[in-house]
C-alpha cells in the first residue's frame, strides 16, 4: 500500500494555498510570494477558529494567491471547449468552493506544522519555488510550487507534494465528474457545489 | 504459518506480474507524452473494487481500531520497527544500483536503529539527520534500466506497475534477513508490515478515505497519484512539471 511518508505528505496538499502588485515576476518576488502564501496559512491554522469559518478563509487566500482561472481551466481540460461562458464563470465559483473546502478540511493534520521555502529556480517562462514540510511527528517532505505572471500578477498555478499536482489530480477529479453525469457540465457544477 | 502465508503471497505476486507482463508495449509517442499506460484497465477496475471491499470491510475498521486501542507512540515504534526490519534488504538492493553510498547509509541507518533504538523500535537515525535510504528492488531495475511497464492494481496491495509488481516479488529475497538461520526477523518481518500498514491506514484515515470513498473515481485518482509519487521517487520528469501555463485559453474562467 501507500507509504507512510508520502501519506502524511497527501494530508498536507491542504498546506498550499501571496499575491504581489504587478511588478516584474523574479526569483525574489516568486520565493516573497510563496512565503506570504505559507505565512497567510500558518494564521488561520493558529486562530483557532472552528473549521466552517477557516474555509471561508483558505477559499480567500486560494483566491488571492493562486490563478484560479488557470487552475479551474485546466481542470475542467478538454469539456472547456464546449461549455458556455455562464458554465465557465459557475463552474470557476464553484470549483473555488470545493477547493477550499476539500483541502481546507484537512489543514487540521498541519497544525503545529510548519513550511519553508529552501529554494527557487527559472523554469522556462515560470518560476519553481521549492518548500520543505515539517509535520508533527512525522519525515520533512518535499512541497514544490509552480509561480507565473501570466495574468498579469505574480500567482500560483501548480503544487506538487511528493510529486503529485494539483492539476492533474484536479483534472482527472472533475474529468471523472463529468463521465459520471453523462458528460452534463451543468450537473457536475451542482455536483461540485453539493460538496462544498 | 508466516512461510505459508509468504510462499502464497508470493506466488499470488509472482502470477499476476507474469500474467501481467507477458505482452502490452505502450506506443512511444503516447510514452513520451507520459501518458498512462493502462492496457488491463477493466481487470484493475475488478481488483480495485475487491480491495475497496477489503479495505472497508476488514482493513479500515481493523486499522480504526488499532490506532483507538494502541497509544500513537507505540503506532510510530512499531512502523519504525518495520522500516528498520527491511533495511539490509535496501542496502543490498543500492548494491545492485551500483550506490555505495545509499548501501552504505541503509546500513548505517540499521545499525544505529538497532542498536541506540533497542532492536529498531525507536528512530535516533533520524534525530541524527542520517538519510533516508530508502529503496527497492522496482527502483534497481529501473537504474538497469528497465521501463515502467504498464499500471497494475495487485489485490490486497493497491497500486503498482509491472516492473515494480516483479520487484515486490525479488524484494522477499533480496533481505539478507531472511536468508539467516534461525533468527528471529524472519517470523517477524511479514506481521511487522501488516501492523505497520494497519498503523498507516488508521493514522492517516482521512487522507486515503478521500481518495477511496469521496472522489468520483478513486481508481483513476489512485492511479494519477500512484504514478506521479512513483515517478518522483524515481527521479523521473514527470509530465506535470512542463504544464506551462501560457498555452491553455482561460477566457471565460
Amino acid at each position: 500500500m501507500l507509504r507512510r511518508k508520502f501519506l502524511a505528505s497527501l494530508g498536507a496538499i491542504g498546506a498550499s494555498f501571496a499575491a504581489l502588485p504587478a511588478f516584474a515576476l523574479n526569483e525574489s518576488s516568486a520565493s516573497n510570494l510563496i512565503t506570504r502564501l505559507v505565512t497567510d496559512i500558518n494564521k488561520v491554522i493558529a486562530s483557532g477558529k472552528s473549521e466552517r469559518s477557516m474555509y471561508g478563509d483558505f477559499e480567500r487566500i486560494f483566491q488571492r494567491y493562486s490563478d484560479t482561472s488557470y487552475i479551474a481551466a485546466y481542470a475542467m481540460g478538454v469539456d472547456a471547449r464546449r461549455a458556455s461562458s455562464a458554465q465557465k464563470r459557475a463552474f470557476s465559483d464553484a470549483f473555488q468552493g470545493y477547493i477550499a473546502k476539500k483541502y481546507g478540511s484537512r489543514f487540521r493534520e498541519f497544525i503545529g506544522g510548519r513550511l519553508e521555502v529552501t529554494g527557487v529556480k527559472k523554469v522556462k517562462k515560470w518560476y519553481e519555488v521549492s518548500c520543505v514540510a515539517y509535520l508533527r511527528g512525522q519525515s520533512p517532505f518535499e512541497v514544490t510550487f509552480h509561480v507565473s505572471n501570466r495574468s498579469g500578477k505574480d500567482l500560483f498555478f501548480n503544487m506538487f507534494i511528493e510529486g503529485v499536482n494539483l492539476l492533474l489530480t484536479e483534472r482527472t477529479e472533475i474529468g471523472a465528474i463529468i463521465d459520471r453525469n453523462g458528460g452534463d457540465i451543468d450537473k457536475m457544477i451542482a455536483d461540485l457545489r453539493a460538496m462544498t | 504459518m508466516i512461510a505459508l502465508l509468504k510462499k502464497s503471497a508470493t506466488a499470488l505476486v509472482l502470477s499476476t506480474a507474469v500474467l501481467t507482463s507477458a505482452c502490452a508495449t505502450q506506443d512511444p509517442a503516447a510514452k513520451a507524452a507520459g501518458e498512462i499506460f493502462d492496457p488491463y484497465e477493466n481487470t484493475n477496475r475488478s481488483v480495485h473494487q475487491f480491495n475497496k471491499g477489503l479495505d472497508r470491510y476488514a482493513f479500515r475498521p481493523a486499522s480504526k481500531g488499532y490506532v483507538a486501542v494502541v497509544p500513537p507512540d507505540m503506532v510510530t515504534a512499531f512502523g519504525n520497527f518495520a522500516e528498520n526490519l527491511s533495511k539490509p534488504g535496501d542496502a543490498v538492493n543500492y548494491l545492485l544500483q551500483g550506490n555505495i553510498k545509499g548501501a552504505g547509509q541503509a546500513l548505517g541507518r540499521f545499525a544505529v536503529n538497532t542498536v541506540l533504538g533497542i532492536g529498531g523500535l525507536g528512530d535516533p537515525a533520524s534525530d541524527f539527520k542520517m538519510a533516508e535510504a530508502r529503496t527497492d528492488f522496482g527502483e534497481t531495475l529501473h537504474v538497469w534500466g528497465a521501463g515502467e511497464g504498464a499500471y497494475v492494481e495487485l489485490p490486497a496491495y493497491g497500486p503498482s506497475t509491472t516492473r515494480d509488481a516483479v520487484g515486490i516479488v525479488v524484494d522477499f529475497f533480496t533481505n539478507p534477513l531472511s536468508q539467516l538461520e534461525n533468527n528471529p526477523a524472519e517470523d517477524l518481518q511479514i506481521p511487522a508490515e501488516v501492523v505497520d500498514q494497519l498503523g498507516n491506514r488508521g493514522t492517516y484515515s482521512d487522507t486515503i478515505d478521500s481518495i477511496l470513498y469521496e472522489s468520483a473515481d478513486s481508481y483513476a485518482q489512485g492511479r494519477q497519484i500512484y504514478l506521479q509519487n512513483r515517478r518522483f521517487e524515481l527521479g523521473q520528469e514527470d509530465a506535470g512539471s512542463e504544464i506551462d501555463p501560457f498555452e491553455l485559453d482561460t477566457g471565460g474562467f
